[in-house]
């Protein structure tokens, strides 16, 4: 046991060392830090949001109105293919997760089937056109039931390609919203099947960031229908191809929209907050792309004189009378808004609208002198343990107390030189797991020293009871430390945020405690025996 | 000279105590479960669902009864208020709201319009809805029960079958003395007691694994030995480091229960609390199991069969 070759001298040395380097750049700004030549270990610790500050936020993509949404576009377009070819029909709506409809002439039902089986749309074109290769799977199942009812159904892998886009478009769309704040290194993840989680440092009142993500931001202009007064289609009920909706004034006034959407939000290429120029309200200016540019001033053309909607989340914005036919592709959005409303505005309308709304489950945020006040906390109960626990180590066990004192030194060392080039977070339950780890490394330390100890009194020799004891110690070591790292594995599977930094520290601080109190120490133990000599064991 | 906590050749009997140790362990184990019961964990937002806000008040010391009249009136159910660390530092919970996710989210607009924003500052908001938290609670859950599975197998594997029953009745023992210990005090029970728990059994562990692995070197040292005699004899080789280890450990502990500040201070005092309990329980309860547990005849004929390593 007290023997080391010259390799494992230098590899246990140099292991150290490595430690060593690569704790102190969290001793130097990070300016300097970064600084440091490229052999140098130069990553500082990654402080979590508990310590640096900053909002962490647990998002749920609204997976029912994803499916309900192709539900009803599912209805509408088998109003339209019924409408196209002629076909009478009853009793069309969405029940559950299906459409269903009844066809009133029986000898028709074929060609009903046949319009209804051009809906369906191929299940790989939901990924953005990824479609190559393959078998083709159609997004629609339709039945027939009862003679001459039609059921469509959405297939289970339609269903599951549809949550996954609207996931992955949500992400991209929360990501650039995120990035318009100016905010330095948001981190936007997915996490299981329908959630994400946004975490941005430094942000101390979430209330703008939850502001933006939280509104779905779909955008359309539609006409207003003029052949029914807006009282009578309260009272009575609205033309089948209009719906009434609300503006956005308090109390909110009513208009009758046409369904047909004339331009929507994806056709925008640009908006920006500005000016009026006649009245100096606050605006936002956009522009189309071609073919809405094209759609749009069609549309103006035939209804000069007519007034259509610009709605929001359906709500009407605002409902401008066209005075002439708007041919270049650009207009402007007025209300009643103010300054940072028509910047938000501009900002969603830049990066998009959402393919479903998003739901805020869980929502953690530190501001910036908490997280300073815990690492200054946890720092000095670091520092103030560690004494304790040295000056305990000196008087228990003299000279082999200095070897254990220096094996613990090494062991923070590597510690934190570890989570720094991990990049591993820190967070405060983490610090707490290194004041723990400094308590429990000694434990090896202590196990070797009292076994030594007892074979000193069985009679062995000073060098005979030192080898002994580190052998005998041994598979006590391994055994109560697997253990705990068990314990600690398992606390990292099942942990979340902080809890899940306690176990990385824990964990590796099981085995940096291993190495350094039963190699390192032992090597520091065996020169001091081959130099020394000793005839009695000095504990 | 250097310092002893146990002197050479310490002999305590401690198996001569095992009946009254075990008769206290099992009225505090009743204790603690009728506690869970009848007085209940005061479970945090994490498992609860509401908003947690920690406040400072920049112009002196906060007024407590004002805070609670001003955010009791807003008509948010329970609300309980408390001064967290010094006299500036105020932390607000609020019970979880009815009405799904997007009701949550109106606490913390209606308490920052209340109580203003000029001479606050918003340390610390915490929202949990109530999805999440219910998933919290059982993965909490899940994972205590997973890890002392996990022990249990591992310590099957390494030793016999007495010992992994007898570390898993020591460490059920410790974590139920803990959740008896937060009925009593009140201490928020939230995900960093869910950590606090399962470092105490990974504490305790250690602590028993050492002193098993002792016995089962007895027991091929000294084959003839009865049993009594044999734990005792290992527990009191054991004694010295058993009790330099918890010191420290309780020394490291207790800087950060003084000095890491307010937020995990409970996390902290857990951990304590099982240090002390981990060690009890590893003299007390995990080594007399054995002997319950009949790991060897208790004949002091030649026959006890050597144990396997």
């Amino acid at each position: 046991m007290l023997y080391f070759p010259q390799w494992k001298i230098i590899l246990v040395l140099g292991l150290s060392l490595l430690g060593i380097l690569a704790t102190l750049p969290n001793f130097l700004t990070r300016d300097y830090a970064s600084t440091l030549p490229d052999w140098l270990p130069h990553r500082q610790l990654v402080l979590g949001l508990d310590l640096q500050g900053g909002s962490h936020l647990l998002l749920a993509v609204d997976t029912d109105a994803v499916i309900a949404e192709r539900l009803e576009a599912v209805r509408d377009d088998v109003r339209r293919a019924l409408r196209d070819e002629r076909i009478g029909y009853t009793g069309l709506g969405v029940q559950g997760e299906t459409v269903q409809v009844r066809i009133r002439e029986a000898d028709r039902l074929n060609d009903a089937e046949t319009a209804m089986e051009l809906i369906a749309q191929p299940v790989e074109s939901t990924l953005g056109g990824i479609g190559f290769g393959g078998p083709v799977v159609e997004d629609l199942s339709i039945a027939q039931q009862d003679g001459n009812q039609f059921v469509l159904t959405l297939t289970e892998q339609a269903i599951t390609q549809r949550i996954n886009t609207a996931v992955e478009q949500s992400i991209e769309i929360v990501r650039r919203r995120i990035d318009e704040l100016g905010t330095t290194e948001p981190t936007i993840q997915r996490q299981g099947a329908e959630r994400i989680l946004v975490q941005v440092p430094g942000l101390d009142d979430p209330a703008r960031l939850k502001a933006l993500i939280g509104q779905t931001a779909k955008l359309v202009f539609r006409m207003v229908d003029v052949t029914m007064p807006v009282q009578q289609a309260i009272d009575t009920r609205p033309p089948p191809d209009s719906e009434l909706l609300y503006s956005v004034d308090d109390p909110p006034f009513p208009y009758l929209i046409e369904r047909r959407v004339i331009v929507a939000g994806e056709n925008l290429v640009d908006a920006q907050p500005g000016f009026d120029q006649r009245t100096n309200e606050p605006i936002v200016t956009f522009r189309f792309d071609t073919s809405g540019a094209r759609r749009f001033a069609t549309a103006t053309q035939q209804n000069v004189g007519r007034p259509f909607a610009i709605v929001l989340d359906d709500e009407v914005i605002s409902a401008p009378v066209i005075r002439e036919p708007i041919l270049g592709g650009s207009g402007q959005i007025s209300g009643d808004f103010t300054v940072e409303q028509v910047n938000d505005l501009a900002i969603l309308l830049r990066a998009g609208a959402l393919p479903a709304p998003l739901t805020i489950l869980e929502e953690r945020t530190v501001g910036p002198g908490l997280g300073a006040d815990s690492v200054t906390a946890g720092r000095y109960a670091a520092i103030i343990g560690m004494v304790g626990v040295v000056i305990f180590m000196i008087s228990a066990y003299g000279l082999f107390g200095v070897f254990a004192n220096i094996a613990l030194f090494v062991n923070m060392a590597l510690l934190i030189g570890a989570l720094s080039l991990l990049q591993a977070t820190l967070t405060l339950p983490g610090i707490a797991g290194i004041v723990l780890t400094i308590g429990m490394a000694v434990d090896a330390n202590v196990l070797i020293f009292e076994r030594i100890r007892e074979e000193a009194r069985a009679g062995r020799s000073a060098i005979s009871s030192i080898d002994t004891g580190y052998r005998r110690a041994l598979t006590t070591i391994l055994d109560a430390n697997i253990t705990t790292l068990l314990a600690a594995i398992i606390l990292f599977w099942f942990g979340t945020g902080p809890v899940r930094g306690f176990a990385v520290t824990l964990a590796i601080g099981i085995m940096t405690s291993v190495f350094t109190a039963f190699v390192l120490n032992r090597l520091m133990v065996a020169m001091w025996v081959k130099v020394k000599r000793p005839a009695a064991v000095p504990i | 000279m250097l310092l002893k906590l146990v002197p050479a050749g310490t002999k305590i009997p401690f198996m001569s105590g095992r009946f009254a140790a075990f008769v206290a362990s099992a009225i505090a184990v009743l204790a603690s479960v009728v506690l869970f019961f009848a007085v209940g964990l005061n479970f945090g937002i994490d498992f609860r669902g509401g908003t947690l806000i920690e406040i400072q008040t920049t112009d002196g010391p906060a007024d407590i009864s004002e805070i609670r009249s001003i955010v009791g009136g807003l008509d948010l159910g329970d609300v309980q208020i408390q001064e967290f660390g010094t006299p500036q530092d105020v932390l607000i919970r609020i019970e979880e709201q009815p009405g799904g996710e997007l009701a949550q989210q109106q606490v913390i607009v209606k308490v920052r319009e209340a109580l203003g924003e000029e001479t606050v500052d918003y340390r610390r908001v915490e929202i949990v809805g109530p999805q999440v938290s219910s998933e919290l609670a059982r993965d909490g859950t899940i994972a205590v029960i997973i890890a002392i599975m996990a022990i249990l197998i591992y310590i099957w594997f390494r030793f016999e079958w007495q010992y992994a029953l007898g570390a898993v009745i020591a460490l059920v023992h410790d974590v139920l003395l803990t959740i008896g210990l937060f009925s009593i005090v009140g201490y928020e029970f939230n995900l960093s007691s869910i950590a606090a728990v399962l470092t105490i059994v990974g504490y305790s562990l250690n602590d028993t694994v050492v002193i098993y692995d002792r016995v089962r070197e007895n027991l091929r040292k000294f084959k003839k030995m009865p049993i009594g005699d044999l734990l005792n004899l290992s527990i009191n080789d054991t004694l010295s480091r058993t009790l330099m280890t918890s010191v420290t450990t309780l020394i490291a502990l207790t800087a950060l229960f003084v000095f890491g500040g307010e937020v995990i201070r409970s996390f902290t005092f857990a951990m304590i609390w099982g240090v002390i309990i981990g060690t009890y329980s590893t003299v007390f309860v995990a080594a007399p199991v054995l002997m319950f547990l009949k790991l060897r005849p208790q004949t002091d004929s030649g026959d006890a069969e050597p144990a396997k390593a």
